[in-house]
């Protein structure tokens, strides 16, 4: 039992000390911002903002609801970009991915908007939209396997070509004619449905079977095995007779899939529409969620549930202590930079290191000016 | 007119001539605000340039800019009082505004420090460094942001633009060139320098010739003597400054507020024209003008159409295409499609000091 602990302690000592030292960082910023700005020194006005987020976010059957639709995305997101380390690929496009996989679903989900039983238009819909984002996927994977384009740049590329094509689209074709501003139809009947509460739809249900089928692929299939060698060893991979390149092109499909499907039941389950400038941050949270998680299902659901919680927590935050919600993404990259500084935190409180976690994520941007060998 | 109509009525070849006729009478128009769409690109590019070139990939040249035109326009609100306005000689610089953009320039090498500290001494991954930086960036200045606009600030004013007297402008050629170029704010004026300076230095001598050495074969580099921890940091640092200019520009000469979110991906279209510049500072600038030019004729299809079928063509085509195309064309040439674009060898390597000495 006691070896059991410690050994669990060893994996979430390097998070959960972040998160702690994060909080401190972001007490130090509320109090010294706070008295650049009112001349006054409030000691416990973190006390009152973080006492806020939590109550946001876990106190009250409501709050925790809020958590979980938050989490949704985060966690699909999360698996896209961790999937994409596994395999040594760094997915920056989970944002792109996301757009197209939204865009597509509602496009397609407005043409099952009254359509009687809804389930079937919402399956379609939620299926076009993650092979929408599959698609936009595949072609990062494809321009890397054939041309060695790193995908980081790519993807970045796609990430706002992706903004345009849905400024287009719901601009055009999928404007409600007369409508001030442009935006589409409501999914109507299509609507992912609602669960608990007032808004707590099925999503995190889906979200979470498919974090235990994408554990299950990585950790019990030789296609998973294979794809963990690639990312680890490439070289290793290549001489075991593995071909590198069909496992990125698949990786990313993959990847864009599920930010695909995160774009589609965000749209489906949380807005119902979409607007011409739909914005969302869940591309870059993702990342941070797959780092936190150390790329490991299990641990992208948790941070996904600690950044959905905050996300739901900010709005409470502001209202309640007056502390601007954007404090979140403050402690959000703090606790992340605490994680990547890792050798030095480690050094710091002693800890021990526990085999390869992120420092998996240290080879991505060597193959940044190389070409693909196969 | 006439061998002009000709050529404009051949079919589909004529669409060609009509669109060269088109961007001709459209261009001494757009061109002072393309220039000016493409100073931020540029200077973000320049940072790029000097970071790669040492082989430090950053992509967080966006979160440096953001927190960079936050501090020039904050920094500018709060010395404002202190240091007072008196317009001094040229381009409306007050002391507080000078002050500001040191600030905002040593901000932005703050935020460089971080990343070359993560990605150089601590060996973390340059990737996720830099975005680090930009989650960070859009949070603390979003966050601020939110806290000084609750006290309703007054603006601490802008740089101005150099007015060139008439005779000159009104000049055939050359009147154009300097409305362009010369009757713009220090910032833009500065970047000409920047650019030329940077070409100079990078590829005709010695710093230049060691910072590409430490980014093609940093163990190479190491061999001959060459501190290539040294070298990298300054590059960042450098890296640094210059996209803090890029930043300053948005909130203290193109405009006089700061927006949360202003520099809107202009960091990433940063690293596309360093890219598509074939990671030198020439190269860089003409990318980042191309990419303006792409916004700026979207825009001028948009308001003034051509006339003829060019016109029903191009009315066709989404306004957010133009958008879209320096992405697009970024795309293309790093699939080697035309013109293929190649990094320094060690871009993005991590550098571990051989343990001998």
């Amino acid at each position: 039992m006691r070896a059991r602990l410690r050994r669990l302690w060893t994996v979430i000592a390097l998070p959960v000390l972040s998160i702690v030292l994060a909080a401190l960082v972001g007490a130090v910023v509320m109090i010294f911002s706070e008295f650049l700005v009112r001349g006054q020194i409030s000691i416990l006005l973190p006390v009152n903002a973080y006492v806020a987020l939590i109550s946001g976010s876990i106190g009250s059957p409501n709050a925790i609801i809020n958590t979980l639709v938050n989490a949704t995305p985060l966690i699909l997101g999360g698996l896209a970009v961790g999937l994409a380390f596994k395999a040594g690929l760094f997915n920056i496009g989970a944002q792109g991915q996301f757009l197209m996989g939204a865009l597509v679903s509602v496009a397609v989900a407005t043409q099952f908007r009254t359509f009687e039983p809804g389930f079937i238009g919402l399956l379609v819909a939620l299926a076009a939209g993650t092979l929408a984002g599959a698609a936009y996927g595949f072609i990062p994977g494809v321009l890397k396997a054939v041309s060695g384009a790193h995908e980081v740049v790519t993807t970045i590329m796609l990430n706002f070509i992706a903004i345009s094509i849905v400024a287009a689209a719901v601009s055009t074709v999928l404007d409600v004619p007369g409508s001030p501003s442009p935006i589409t139809l409501d999914v109507g009947t299509a609507a992912l449905p609602v669960l608990i509460g007032r808004n707590g739809h099925i999503g995190i249900l889906i979200a979470l079977a498919m974090a235990a089928v994408i554990s299950w692929l990585l950790f019990k299939t030789t296609w998973g095995y294979e794809l963990r060698t690639a990312g680890a060893n490439p070289e290793a991979a290549r001489y075991a007779g593995m071909s590198p390149r069909s496992i990125i092109v698949a990786a990313m499909s993959m990847a864009g899939g599920l930010a695909g499907m995160a774009g589609a039941i965000e749209v489906l389950g949380v807005t119902h529409h979409m607007t011409s400038s739909y914005g969302t941050t869940v591309g870059f949270d993702s990342i941070a969620v797959a780092l936190l998680g150390r790329t490991n299902p299990l641990g992208i659901v948790l941070a996904a549930l600690l950044f959905g919680g905050m996300r739901a927590g900010a709005v409470a935050m502001q209202i309640n202590a007056g502390v601007p919600a954007e404090l979140v993404g403050v402690l959000q990259a703090t606790i992340l930079f605490f994680i990547v500084a890792s050798s030095v935190v480690r050094r710091i409180f002693r800890l021990r290191a526990v085999g390869p976690g992120l420092d998996e994520a240290t080879t991505i941007t060597r193959t940044y000016g190389g070409e693909v060998k196969a | 007119m006439d061998i002009v109509s000709v050529l404009y009525e051949i079919p589909i070849i004529g669409l060609v001539f009509q669109l060269i006729g088109y961007l001709i009478t459209i261009f001494p128009t757009i061109a002072p605000i393309v220039m000016q769409a493409a100073v931020p690109i540029a200077f973000a590019a320049l940072c790029g340039v000097m970071c790669e070139r040492a082989g430090v990939v950053n992509i967080g040249i966006e979160g440096t800019m953001l927190v960079a035109a936050f501090v020039g326009w904050a920094a500018g609100v709060y010395l404002l009082p202190v240091l007072g306005s008196q317009p001094a000689l040229a381009f409306g610089v007050t002391p507080s505004l000078l002050v500001a953009l040191g600030l905002a320039v040593l901000s932005g090498m703050v935020v460089a420090l971080v990343h070359a500290w993560l990605s150089i001494s601590v060996r973390a991954d340059q990737i996720i460094s830099g975005t680090i930086i930009n989650i960070a960036a859009f949070g603390i200045t979003g966050y601020l942001n939110a806290l000084i606009s609750r006290t309703s600030p007054t603006s601490a004013g802008r740089f101005t633009s150099f007015t060139p007297p008439e005779w000159l402008t009104s000049l055939p050629l050359v009147g154009w060139l300097v409305n362009t170029l010369i009757a713009q704010g220090p910032m833009v004026i500065s970047l000409l320098v920047i650019v030329v300076v940077f070409q100079i230095m990078l590829f005709r001598s010695r710093w230049g010739l060691r910072v590409r050495a430490v980014g093609e074969h940093p163990r190479a580099a190491e061999t001959v003597g060459i501190d290539v921890i040294r070298v990298r940091y300054r590059n960042v640092l450098i890296g640094g400054a210059l996209a803090a200019l890029g930043g300053a520009y948005l909130s203290m000469e193109l405009s006089q507020s700061f927006q949360t979110g202003m520099t809107v991906g202009r960091g990433f279209i940063g690293l596309a024209a360093m890219i598509v510049g074939r990671w030198t500072p020439l190269g860089a600038f003409g990318a980042a003008l191309l990419f303006a030019s792409s916004v700026g004729i979207g825009q001028s299809i948009r308001i003034a159409p051509p006339p003829g079928d060019l016109g029903s063509l191009l009315g066709a085509l989404p306004g957010q295409f133009f958008d879209a195309l320096p992405y697009l064309i970024t795309i293309v040439i790093l699939a080697g499609v035309i013109g293929r674009s190649i990094p320094p060898a060690a871009d993005g390597q991590p550098y571990e000091r051989e343990s001998a000495t």
